[in-house]
């Protein structure tokens, strides 16, 4: 007799909304259960850990996940997130959304929220095109690479995440591949436990579109690719882990620092100027 | 109200006599009415609103934090309401422009909270020192989609204080973003403004669910249609989307769950629309022309409709407080009485498309068009009274 036992992270799942809508091969679940197992690990207060995404194929993460959960507006994630932290600073804040969500139409929220120090941990699914509307051209897709519109191959300069994210003041910033789920998931328990803005991006296979039209084979294809081409340098310059088409890709933890968040310079600076009339501010009741 | 309400919190409250313009007395009435976050982008002729709320706010208690642009602002102030505040976001035209995305969203998440317009000439640009009344349309449909929103138009400081306090209870009630349309010369104008103690301003407190865990449907209908909230962090953990939805907030793409969601996002207003009159009425009864006005328009067209009385003329005044929903049933009931309606609005004709849809021409409705950067002179309406008794 067998007996079917539950799958170890299906608490932190919203069972009664499977299947998912991700394609055979989309490296996006695999991303979410290297998120739960980071929730797992590191035993995170999960009635106060709070996700936001935007939209596109990674940003229905949200909706698949047990905890509060906030699917929003194209682009939005890191703004309503924020108003989250700010309202209630007890919430672990996770935005989870994809390279054309937070780079593109968020690019600005996302350069500002940097700039802040907003304490949240933005996770970026870099599929290198927009899936869920057929496979554009994004931010991040590399030259040379075909997207619907961009016919004849991109021919744009793209934006190295880790450095857009490191140069606006990010104080984490790790790059790993969905073929490294392990040192992925580390990393995500890791992030949950530092204060400020943490960003991971996480290079991620999109058999259905990207891989098609570029004649890359299916996601075994890719994730061979990841495989052979990853290269790991934690610690690494940030202005050296650019990514090409079909390239190497320099993976690791490359950013690890202290830094107060916003809260903690508003506290700070209405003190200094206001004394002991300033009460400090520990969330809205 | 029938709902049991509470008081202001006095920290918040500046009970007194104060000289004040429109924007700041804003900020008070916001303040008053418990709003603990802000995030906005400055723009002319608003900005005074969160310069105030961001001095005031350190030593109340809450966060202003000035965003990057009104995209930004408009979808902070929701994440802030999830977490338990009461928001608010403030803007003028080419910013309540961008929000537009944003007042869907808080429509679809039925999210309370406040966004105020302080309204200047447009399109575009326009004249960012100088009043206007040409985003009405705007508020009631901007955003694509069907949904209805509340839209509050103040014609003083005053107002500006007290229907602040007002858009907050109905949002909470009605369980929507409210907007309050101000315009530069209310905003900028200076009056005395009256701030009561804080436990003669009642307050429509946020309906928060008692259910336990796991059976709390955050889009499930209660009283006045609206769903009760959850705050995010008390282990709920509950969904919400902006893609059409099911109680449990879950994504339905189909036409059933459009029709049962969206009717209702509709009907939460409309089935409401006679709860939700503020006029206030001069000389109405017996009246052969009835002046209808919203804003700093009602206080031009206050002198013309004297004007006309001191002619002899038979004119009565319907001030708008609440325009959206447009006070139909008072309309409806008069228009059968008068020979004329004159409607007097800083734009080329928005409001008074909804008047003439409802007079239905059972009266002669006139236009008293106006492109802004300054009110009307009240000559040019006294002439419509005139004219539309002829």
């Amino acid at each position: 007799m067998t007996t079917t036992q539950a799958h170890p992270i299906e608490y932190l799942l919203r069972m009664d909304r499977m299947p998912h809508i991700w394609c055979p091969g989309c490296g996006i679940g695999v991303t979410v259960n290297c998120f739960a197992r980071a929730l797992q690990d590191s035993k995170a207060d999960l009635d106060k850990t709070v996700i936001v995404s935007g939209i596109g194929c990674t940003g229905r993460v949200a909706g698949y996940l047990k905890l509060d959960s906030f699917h929003t507006t194209h682009g939005r994630a890191i703004p309503f997130a924020t108003g989250l932290k700010l309202a209630n600073p007890e919430l672990n804040v996770v935005v989870y959304s994809g390279d054309g969500d937070l780079t593109a139409i968020g690019g600005n929220h996302f350069i500002h929220a940097a700039r802040r120090n907003i304490d949240m941990l933005v996770i970026c699914v870099n599929n290198f095109t927009y899936g869920m509307t057929g496979g554009q051209l994004t931010p991040t897709t590399p030259y040379s690479a075909v997207a619907s519109t961009a016919p004849y191959g991109s021919f744009e300069k793209t934006f190295s995440l880790p450095f857009l994210a490191d140069s606006c003041g990010a104080v984490y910033v790790a790059r790993w591949t969905t073929f490294h789920v392990r040192q992925l998931a580390r990393c995500m328990a890791e992030a949950f436990t530092k204060r400020g803005f943490r960003f991971i991006e996480i290079i991620s296979p999109c058999p259905t579109l990207y891989q098609r039209r570029n004649k890359l084979g299916d996601g075994l294809s890719f994730m061979k690719y990841l495989k052979e081409s990853s290269e790991c340098k934690d610690g690494a310059d940030t202005r050296a882990v650019a990514l090409d088409f079909q390239g190497k890709i320099i993976v690791g933890k490359f950013v690890d620092r202290d830094q107060p968040t916003w809260l903690d310079d508003m506290n700070r600076r209405y003190r200094e100027k206001l004394g002991d009339k300033y009460e400090e501010y520990k969330g809205i009741k | 109200m029938a709902d049991a309400l509470i008081t202001a919190d006095p920290k918040g409250t500046l009970t007194g006599a104060h000289y004040l313009d429109g924007d700041h007395a804003c900020c008070e009435g916001a303040l008053a009415a418990g709003c603990r976050f802000v995030a906005g982008y400055p723009i002319t002729p608003s900005t005074e609103v969160i310069e105030r709320f961001a001095a005031r706010i350190p030593l109340i208690g809450g966060v202003f934090i000035q965003m990057e642009d009104e995209l930004a602002s408009s979808i902070a102030i929701y994440g802030a309401v999830w977490a338990g505040a009461k928001a608010m976001t403030v803007t003028s035209g080419p910013g309540f422009s961008l929000m537009m995305e944003h007042l869907g969203l808080g429509a679809m998440l039925e999210t309370p909270c406040v966004f105020v317009n302080v309204q200047r000439g447009g399109p575009s640009t326009g004249l960012p020192t100088m009043p206007g009344q040409a985003d009405m349309m705007q508020a009631r449909w901007g955003s694509h989609g069907d949904y209805e929103l509340i839209t509050i138009s103040p014609s003083s400081p005053q107002e500006s204080f007290d229907f602040a306090i007002e858009a907050f209870n109905l949002s909470e009630k009605y369980r929507l973003p409210v907007i309050l349309m101000l315009d530069e010369c209310v905003g900028h104008m200076t009056e005395k403004v009256n701030i009561p103690p804080a436990d003669e301003i009642k307050l429509y407190p946020r309906r928060y669910t008692a259910c336990k865990p796991g059976e709390y449907l955050p889009f499930k209908p209660g009283p006045d249609m609206a769903p009760e909230m959850a705050r995010a962090g008390q282990g709920y953990r509950f969904h919400i989307t902006g893609l059409t939805h099911d109680e449990k907030g879950y994504p339905v793409m189909n036409h059933a769950a459009q029709e049962r969601l969206v009717r209702r996002l509709v009907d939460k207003v409309r089935k409401r629309a006679d709860d939700l009159v503020r006029v206030v009425e001069d000389g109405v009864e017996g009246a052969e022309c009835v002046v209808v006005s919203y804003g700093i328009t009602s206080r031009v067209a206050s002198l013309a409709v004297q004007l006309a009385r001191d002619e002899g003329l038979k004119v009565g005044h319907l001030m708008c407080k609440i325009v959206w929903p447009f006070p139909a049933g008072k309309i409806r009931a008069l228009s059968g009485k008068v020979k004329s309606f004159v409607m007097p609005e800083m734009n080329y004709g928005q409001v008074v498309l909804e008047l003439e849809r409802v007079v239905c021409g059972r009266a002669k409705v006139a236009l008293v068009g106006h492109g802004g950067g300054t009110v009307h002179d009240p000559r040019e309406i006294l002439k419509a009274i005139k004219e539309s008794l002829l």
